[in-house]
């Protein structure tokens, strides 16, 4: 048995694998599995200032080694999040991540002031979701944008601030710095690629959104480019993810500089991936005689 | 809600017609745990989200379920390739069955080509009681006809091309026909445009009817709210609802096609 703790923004950890925003909802359907208490943290669905209906289905799509999707951020909002949702989530002794996302910097701001006066432990920013037509990857895609969305939220609140990252820029680097600048303590990333496919045969995307974001063990090796390059640009944390469904997809990514993981549609092939990528961490661990998870960090050596 | 996940046997299959394959499988937990109307979500080798199969049969005191299922794609595809012996990767029974009346006189389960499995518990737990309306394009996907016999319901089959069954043209022609005479329920699973009629002709008579939607789906536990569904609340508001979990089985007036 590896120590698997690791600290996050002043945030202890029991292990550093979290189920990544979206594929988790509350919590509540993966309790029939494994006790929550099992997971290092759960980052919970992506929630707005007024509840969201999402959009129309289909809304999922398989692609080779990975997935679309097109939910919308189907969300009940922050209110009904904080008074049916958080004080269960609060119970389940694991660090609990509240994803929060927003049409304007403003009500990001107002979402972030609302959890400010709850306990939950660290607020993730998503400046990055592709399924929504305001705000959401319109902040992630600009330095600007993201500086001026992370000041707001950064003023509304003293929790533990986690920017979550676009892929879908030319340079995440830079956006990385930006938020950075303006006080995030760590951030996150990567999230889903924009893609599309067409069935040829009725000539319409397979999305009725048309297009929505690739996530999945396709987009690994995208994740740990970014991580690095990220991890060599910034002091801050981060967490990474991004196609990770073993645990030694969760060492690389953490070699690459991630100090925790998040899990995304490992989930949906098994309900179990989550605790199984921490046992397989632990045996990756004790196999290479690493005494702790926390000595790999950012332990890449580069040619 | 309580899963079960892991690999289980399949012990029996079947070419059933064209591109169409039953298959049992050896899971006792989940054939004690298992109702009429609800769901296995498999996992071909090799794909990364899992398939929503009905279940076909239900035996718990030989501990298995049975599932029937058409090849639509390379996942499904997939899974017609194995073979007894090989173990299938399941979680399951999953989502939310048809309701029982043990009243009901007279229910009529209406089945639209690789609809028709689902209604295979319904008509063991009616009996005499039911009629099975079954719709297929032609001869060649008629599948299941003796099966629902052999559980005493009356057995109707309906071809688009009138290649095979008692009837040419769609369900709906005999679905009207006992609705004027008065049934106690309708359940229904098919084809979108199917659904809708015959959700539409029962809710035109008054008569009591669930169907059993489908939708790409990637959890299959509620969580990721991918398999939307469009309805409309007690008040009339409409809400999205998720076929994995509040279905597949819906109250034909809740969903709005």
């Amino acid at each position: 048995m590896a120590d698997l703790s690791v600290n996050l923004c002043g945030v202890p950890f029991k292990n550093p694998i979290i189920p990544a925003s979206g594929v988790f909802g509350y919590g509540r359907e993966y309790e029939a599995f494994y006790p929550l208490s099992r997971l290092g943290g759960i980052a919970t669905k992506g929630t707005t200032g007024q509840r969201r209906t999402g959009n129309l289905a289909p809304r999922i799509a398989e692609t080779p080694a990975g997935m679309l999707n097109s939910v919308g951020l189907q969300n009940p909002g922050i209110d009904a999040f904080i008074e049916k949702e958080l004080p269960n989530l609060l119970t389940k002794d694991t660090v609990i991540l509240a994803n929060i996302a927003g049409a304007t910097a403003e009500e990001c701001a107002e979402v972030a002031a609302k959890l400010d006066s709850t306990d939950v432990h660290m607020i993730e920013l998503n400046i990055s979701c592709p399924n929504v037509k305001q705000g959401g990857a319109a902040f992630g895609t600009s330095c600007e944008m993201a500086a001026q969305v992370t000041a707001a939220v950064r003023r509304a609140t003293k929790k533990p601030l986690v920017v979550k990252l676009s892929p879908n820029v030319t340079s995440i680097t830079d956006i990385a710095k930006a938020v950075e600048a303006e006080g995030a303590d760590a951030v996150s990333l990567i999230n889903t690629l924009l893609g599309m496919r067409i069935d040829v045969r009725t000539r319409r995307p397979v999305l009725h959104n048309n297009v929505g974001g690739l996530s999945g063990p396709a987009i690994f090796p995208v994740a740990v480019r970014m991580v690095w390059q990220v991890a060599n640009a910034v002091k801050i944390p981060i967490i990474g993810m991004g196609g990770v469904s073993s645990g030694e997809d969760a060492a690389e990514l953490m070699m690459a500089g991630a100090s925790a993981v998040q899990v995304g549609m490992a989930c949906f092939t098994d309900p179990y991936a989550p605790v199984k990528i921490i046992d397989g961490l632990d045996a990756f661990l004790d196999q290479n005689k690493i005494p702790a998870v926390r000595d790999i960090i950012g332990t890449v050596q580069p040619w | 809600m309580s899963y079960t996940q892991g690999v289980f046997p399949i012990i029996e299959k079947r070419a059933l017609a064209e591109d169409t394959f039953s298959m049992t499988l050896h899971c006792p937990a989940m054939a004690a745990a298992a109702q009429p109307g609800q769901f296995l979500h498999i996992l071909p080798a090799g794909y990364g989200l899992r398939r929503p199969i009905s279940i076909a049969g239900i035996d718990p005191d030989k501990g298995t379920l049975r599932i029937v299922f058409a090849v639509r794609g390379k996942g499904t595809d997939a899974l017609a390739g194995m073979n007894v012996g090989d173990f299938m990767d399941v979680l399951g029974p999953v989502g939310h069955g048809f309701t029982l009346l043990p009243e009901a006189q007279h229910v009529v389960l209406v089945g639209g080509g690789i609809g028709v499995p689902p209604m295979l518990p319904l008509a063991a737990y009616y009996g005499a009681r039911a009629t099975a309306v079954s719709g297929f394009r032609s001869f060649r996907q008629v599948i299941l006809q003796d099966d629902l016999a052999a559980c005493g319901a009356q057995t109707i089959v309906c071809t688009e091309d009138g290649s095979a069954g008692d009837s040419k043209g769609f369900v709906t022609g005999p679905l009207e026909a006992m609705l004027s005479e008065g049934v106690d329920a309708v359940y229904a699973c098919g084809p979108g445009p199917m659904l809708r009629a015959v959700a539409d002709l029962c809710i035109r008579t008054g008569t009591y009817c669930e169907v059993s939607l489908e939708e790409r789906m990637a959890c299959g536990v509620g969580a990721c709210l991918g398999c939307a569904c469009r309805t409309k609340d007690e008040n009339g508001n409409e809400q999205y609802l998720h076929v994995c979990k509040n279905g597949p089985v819906f109250k034909a007036e809740e969903v709005i096609w």
